[in-house]
């Protein structure tokens, strides 16, 4: 099977994240692998492990994104292509990527796509299925589980806690959900193995693009913090003179009745 | 000069981080407590390779380096100090020896299932009279036909009760100058005549395992001699030189858990209506602990580094320990300081630093030991 992780590089959000001139500093901050990614990753080596094949995990970033492809390549992928957009390109957003992804796999032979669920820094969840799109290959997002049987897949799907099971055929695209599995650790052989993988370097020229085919469609205005959270209240005595200090609370003060 | 980590340091140290806070942190309290050796996740630790990074993958190690080794033993210093010097006496005092000295069959018997984490070893050099002063050594090792008789008593040896095999030093004849000849043996805990207790009861580093042994006319093949006959000393200084490098790495990570904690809870807790982290008292101290944490951390990697270029590391490495283990007590000491009456209680976890800590300016040569080598070294 030929079998394609799609992956981000992200910040970490448990890390301080720092705001300057409406830009997120990333020169402070911790980067990671986009945690749904990790399941999409840990899926495919299992897949492939199972059914044979190899693992391509592709990610668009910049020169620094090679770390992230090299966890994944220690965790057991067999290669990794980073499509560095940084000198090319000033901005991007969903379309841009899904433009890129495109053109990369136009002329390769794919039976099995795995993205996250969601990039955790802008948690948009468009790139898996607006790709699938373009590829004119069926997609199920957000999966918690999937079988393989010749080109016939099952899978379920998370509907807001609710299961949904799915019968589909490959080729096909999936993002990943929490539950699917549960992403390793590089092990130490892993690692030093990670070296010696193939690494392919494209940019989007590679592809046959201008900066204008990716250029975005959106524009972000404003990138701000979330307003700081006030202390909670605690109320105190009576049970039921708590009660009528919470109604009044929410009546005059919070005004949400 | 150059600072960055390779991209495989890089990686050991994140996997390293990424499995102590989800496997080991949540434990560490309880290890403490129970004072209960955490077998399991040694045998985890092993599966992921990092019981045998820094040995070539022939003998199934992971062929990394120092530095990564010791940024693990870091990482995992952070999170649990029983944890932190059980690993690392494993591999700089239960290995290392093996691979150092050993046989090309030594290393394929005895080192290949420690590096893969299958067995764990230990070094048992100190005995009841014989501490800081290793020359003083009193087990003896007879010759008799094709084996060595051992006979003596060693104590506070680390892991030796979840041991397969022990390195034991013991005097084995007298030079010209008439002056013992101390060589270092395998010893399968297996053979008759072992007998090992742990039964201290433990300031810090509770979850670790230090027991006594104790030898009587313990019979070993002449072929468990590790290295040169004459120059057994020579070698286990060298190993203890190794040693230090990991035990100045678990210093940083108890200094650096200490300053994370202090300053976290400095931020949060208030008095006097502002927050703790705004008083100029408070703020000194988190200065000295991130400055003497970062420092640690400096002289431990070039210790490391210069034992990865094959380059003298002696007296680095006596610096890395000495000025390491010092910071983590006085971190520790500190954190707990700034937490106030939270920091004495267990939950809060800073007291276990502390515990722990003193550990490390006592074991594999007190400060008092690395003032004298680094003296030695300045020609003193
Ligand atoms: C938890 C734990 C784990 C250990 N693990 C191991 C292990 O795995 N293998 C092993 O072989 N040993 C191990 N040890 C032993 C440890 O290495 C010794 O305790 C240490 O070397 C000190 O020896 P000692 O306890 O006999 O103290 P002593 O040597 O009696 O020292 C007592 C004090 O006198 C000072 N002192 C001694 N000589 C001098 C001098 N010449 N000048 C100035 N001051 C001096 C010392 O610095 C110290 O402060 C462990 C100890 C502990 C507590
Ligand atoms: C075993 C034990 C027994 C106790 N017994 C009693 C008892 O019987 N009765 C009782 O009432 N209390 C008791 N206490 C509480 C004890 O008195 C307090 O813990 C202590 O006064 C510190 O207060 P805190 O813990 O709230 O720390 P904090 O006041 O939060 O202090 C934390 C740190 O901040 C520092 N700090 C605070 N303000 C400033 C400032 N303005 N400038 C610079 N540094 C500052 C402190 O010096 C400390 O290092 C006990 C505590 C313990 C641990």
């Amino acid at each position: 099977m030929n079998i394609y992780v799609l992956l981000k590089k992200t910040f970490d959000t448990e890390e301080k994240i720092i705001i300057n001139d409406g830009q997120i500093e990333d020169d402070s901050a911790e980067f990671i692998i986009n945690p749904y990614d990790e399941y999409a990753v840990e899926e495919a080596i299992n897949q492939r492990d199972e059914h044979g094949g190899e693992v391509t995990v592709v990610t668009i970033g910049d020169e620094d994104s090679d770390k992230q492809l090299r966890t994944a390549l220690a965790m057991g992928a067999d290669k990794a292509v980073l499509i560095d957009t940084e000198d090319d390109l000033e901005d991007g957003d969903q379309y841009t990527t899904t433009k890129i992804l495109e053109a990369f796999f136009q002329d390769r032979e794919v039976d099995l796509i795995l993205a996250g669920n969601v990039a955790i820094d802008e948690a948009s969840g468009q790139v898996g299925p607006r790709l699938a799109e373009c590829l004119g290959i069926n997609y199920v997002t957000t999966i918690t589980d999937l079988k393989i049987d010749g080109d016939t897949a099952n899978i379920d799907k998370d509907v807001e806690g609710d299961v949904e099971k799915i019968e589909t055929s490959l080729p096909l695209l999936v993002t990943c959900q929490q539950g699917l599995n549960e992403p390793r650790y590089p092990s130490l052989p892993g690692i030093m193995k990670a070296k010696k993988k193939p690494m392919e370097d494209l940019e989007i020229d590679d592809l046959d693009l201008e900066e204008e085919d990716v250029e975005p469609k959106t524009k972000t205005v404003e990138i701000f913090l979330p307003a700081e959270k006030e202390a909670g209240k605690i109320l105190e005595g009576e049970v039921e003179d708590q009660v009528k200090e919470l109604v009044s609370l929410l009546k005059n003060e919070a005004k949400v009745l | 000069m150059n600072f960055e980590l390779t991209e495989e340091q890089r990686m050991t140290r994140n996997m390293v981080r990424d499995f102590a806070n989800d496997v080991i942190k949540p434990r560490a309290i309880d290890i403490d407590r129970e004072a209960k050796f955490p077998i399991d996740i040694f045998k985890e630790m092993g599966k992921l390779g990092l019981m045998g990074i820094p040995f070539p993958e022939e003998y199934g190690g992971s062929g990394g380096d120092t530095i990564s080794y010791a940024l693990a033993v870091e990482e995992i210093g952070k999170v649990c100090g029983s944890t932190g010097l059980s690993y690392a006496a494993a591999i700089s005092l239960g290995a290392t020896p093996i691979y150092l000295f050993g046989t090309e069959e030594q290393k394929q018997k005895y080192l290949t299932p420690l590096a893969k984490g299958e067995a764990l070893g230990s070094f048992g050099l100190t005995e009841p009279n014989a501490g800081s002063d290793a020359g003083g050594t009193k087990t003896t090792a007879m010759i008799d036909g094709d084996e060595f008789v051992i006979n003596g008593e060693k104590c506070f040896i680390t892991n030796a009760s979840f041991a397969k095999t022990l390195i034991i030093t013991a005097v084995t004849g007298k030079d010209e100058q008439g002056k013992n000849i101390i060589s270092a043996i395998i010893v399968p805990t297996d053979t008759k005549g072992v007998t090992i207790n742990s039964n201290y009861e433990k300031m810090g580093v509770r979850g670790s395992d230090t027991a006594e042994i104790i030898l009587e006319n313990v019979r070993v093949p002449k072929s468990n001699l590790i290295g040169d006959p004459q120059k057994g000393f020579k070698q286990f200084l060298s190993t203890l030189d190794g040693g230090r490098i990991s035990i100045g790495a678990l210093s940083v990570g108890i200094a650096q858990a200490s300053l994370n904690r202090a300053l976290a809870y400095a931020k949060e807790r208030k008095q006097f209506g502002k927050p703790l982290s705004s008083f100029q008292a408070i703020q000194f101290k988190l200065a000295n602990m991130a400055m003497e944490a970062e420092l640690s951390r400096n002289i431990v990697l070039k210790a490391a580094w210069l034992k990865d270029n094959h380059k003298s590391f002696s007296k680095e490495a006596a610096y890395a320990k000495l000025f390491a283990s010092e910071t983590a007590v006085r971190n520790a000491d500190q954190a707990i300081q700034i937490h106030g009456g939270y920091g004495y209680m267990r939950e809060y976890e800073v007291e276990r630093f502390l515990r722990d800590a003193k550990l490390l300016v006592i074991g594999e040569g007190t400060s008092e030991i690395q003032r004298i080598v680094i003296a030695r070294q300045l020609g003193c």
